[in-house]
């Protein structure tokens, strides 16, 4: 059975082909051009290449957040539209739950953590000891107070060690360094960020457990509203309402 | 290539509609579907980009299954896939570039990108069969304020254009002040008919150094600046007056100008474009204008003035006739020009 992935939720655009546990092809970048520029000839790479036809594949899926609203949003609507031409059931595969697949066979703490700005990260908490284990859901919180979680944890049952990896690496690894007592490491270059075949392993997965969606009913999972609407709730508040 | 029974399916996403059609031979509209969110940005007063970007990946599969199911056709009856790259909201239009692409990959169509001014201005083709080029087109809504000669289908001039606000922006702008609400187009329309348009004498909105463009940014703070003395002086303002007399100042320059283009140029055929262009009382002066000077006047229904995606279906058939197609890296482009 053939997934296509498709992973732009944030500075990394890839796409893969997965059959059972076979990655067929897989093209990821992480570079400064668009993803509305990027991503479909990407695709048309990896299917001319491989001579895979597109009727070939059993279902897409897709990185579906949280992350960058637009970037998101080029991967939905990219899934979307190829899931409606092509007839295909879509996956809405969590995107902090594909990129603890990173590391695989451990027993540490794996924390993605993805830069969302305003000084917080979308992050989730697993262990991947050969089978996924989700111990916190995606999530939008502030560094300090993911701290305050791993600490939580760390009390109840001692981490050995925690992982971390993404994009938010870089802009909190010294804070991270002089801030969190528990031993923890960042994930290599080859295995620090998102990859579409990670998506499609885990969408396949889902898959096979009946977790598709129509192509017409796939929305992104932003974890956040907009700032119109938290500014007019903040409105509201004030207002007494 | 096939030049007759050219099926094509359009999409328009650049600001707060997402809107598919079906149209063949650039002529004949088999469904235009909308789906509107006005109701969703009326609270904030205007268009919020994100909540309409978050709308339209909701809407998009839908709005296009609804446009194939009304005009009674499926993705085999389409020969092209055409959708609005610029100019409008960069998150928006994201939306329907990369869904476009995706549906024109996946069945493999040729795609094409459309201007979403040109769609306004081919809108008029619409409904008057016998319209073509050359003609005048004065652009006017919430964001555009231009004046085209339409040479050929695929030969745009623009001869003037706002100098600062688009017309349809004063018009939001005006009618939030006085209280009327958004959208203020329609708004103020309906209240100036109540109204005295010669109860106050406002700034005409023509720049010195140009015979053509405008500017719209004096008389809507002629209107603010108007309203605060009112409001200092404790006067009670006749908000119908008022808006009559601002609408008068903004419709009065876009006839004459239009009018000015038209002689200049010796065109015969005028036609107006965008959701201004429904304004009731530019349309009645501009019809007496042009029937005074002795040329005939084109403008859409309603439904073709405000943003909807067969305009872009009918501008896509003279691209799909020019063999003028896009590849996989098509890109929105917000400050597309024509």
């Amino acid at each position: 059975m053939k997934i296509l992935g498709i992973e732009s939720a944030a500075l990394v655009a890839s796409v893969a082909i997965l059959d059972e546990d076979i990655t067929i092809a897989e093209y990821t970048t992480n570079f400064k051009k668009t993803h509305s520029e990027t991503l479909l000839p990407m695709l048309d790479e990896i299917i001319k290449m491989t001579g895979i036809d597109c009727s070939e594949l059993s279902a897409i899926a897709v990185s579906g957040g949280p992350g960058s609203f637009t970037g998101l949003r080029i991967g939905a609507a990219c899934a979307k539209g190829l899931g409606l031409a092509l007839d295909l059931p879509l996956i809405h595969v969590p995107t902090l739950d594909a990129m603890a697949l990173n590391i695989y066979s451990s027993d540490a703490i794996i924390v993605p953590i993805m830069d969302a700005r305003r000084n917080q990260v979308y992050t989730g908490i697993y262990k991947n000891d050969c089978n996924l284990e989700i111990i916190k859901d995606s999530m939008a919180v502030a560094i300090d107070e993911l701290f305050e979680i791993l600490k939580d944890l760390d009390n109840k049952e001692k981490i050995k060690k925690i992982i971390f990896l993404g994009d938010g690496v870089p802009v909190f690894r010294e804070y991270i360094d002089k801030n969190l007592e528990i031993a923890h490491d960042f994930a290599s270059a080859n295995l620090n960020r998102q990859r579409a075949s990670n998506i499609a392993m885990l969408g396949l997965k889902m898959f096979k457990e009946g977790k598709s969606l129509l192509s017409d009913d796939m929305r992104p999972e932003y974890l956040r509203k907009s700032q119109a609407e938290r500014e007019r709730n903040v409105d509201k508040t004030d207002a007494g309402l | 290539m096939k030049k007759n029974n050219i099926k094509i399916l359009a999409i328009e996403s650049s600001c707060d509609e997402t809107a598919v059609a079906v149209v063949e031979d650039g002529r004949k509209v088999l469904s235009n579907i909308i789906s509107s969110q006005i109701d969703l940005h009326t609270i904030y007063g205007g268009v919020v980009p994100e909540i309409a970007s978050r709308k339209h990946i909701e809407n998009i599969n839908f709005v296009i299954r609804d446009a194939l199911k009304e005009a009674n056709v499926t993705f085999d009856d389409i020969d092209a896939i055409a959708v609005t790259y610029g100019p409008g909201l960069v998150g928006a239009l994201l939306v329907g570039v990369a869904e476009a692409k995706a549906l024109a990959y996946g069945l493999k169509k040729p795609l094409i990108g459309v201007h979403h001014i040109k769609g306004h201005v081919f809108a008029n083709l619409i409904e008057h069969e016998n319209l073509k080029p050359p003609f005048v087109c004065l652009i006017v809504s919430g964001g555009h304020t231009e004046i085209a000669i339409v040479k050929d289908y695929n030969d745009f001039e623009i001869v003037a254009a706002t100098r600062d606000d688009a017309a349809g922006e004063a018009f939001d702008k005006v009618a939030r002040s006085v209280g009327l609400g958004y959208p203020g187009g329609p708004k103020i329309d309906k209240a100036a008919k109540l109204g005295n348009p010669f109860a106050i004498e406002f700034p005409k909105a023509r720049v010195n150094d140009s015979k053509y463009d405008f500017s719209f940014s004096g008389v809507k703070s002629a209107v603010l600046n108007y309203q605060n003395k009112a409001n200092m002086t404790g006067e009670k303002i006749n908000v119908n007056d008022l808006v009559a007399s601002f609408q008068r100042a903004v419709v009065e320059v876009l006839v004459e100008h239009t009018i000015t283009v038209a002689k200049d140029y010796n065109i015969k055929n005028v036609a107006m474009a965008g959701g201004v262009a429904s304004n009731t009382a530019l349309r009645s002066l501009m019809e007496e204008k042009c029937n005074e000077e002795g040329l005939k006047l084109h403008f859409p229904s309603p439904i073709y003035c405000t943003d909807n995606a067969a305009m872009i279906g009918v501008a896509a058939y003279y691209e799909y006739l020019n063999g003028n197609f896009k590849d996989l890296t098509l890109n929105a482009v917000p400050n597309l020009e024509l």
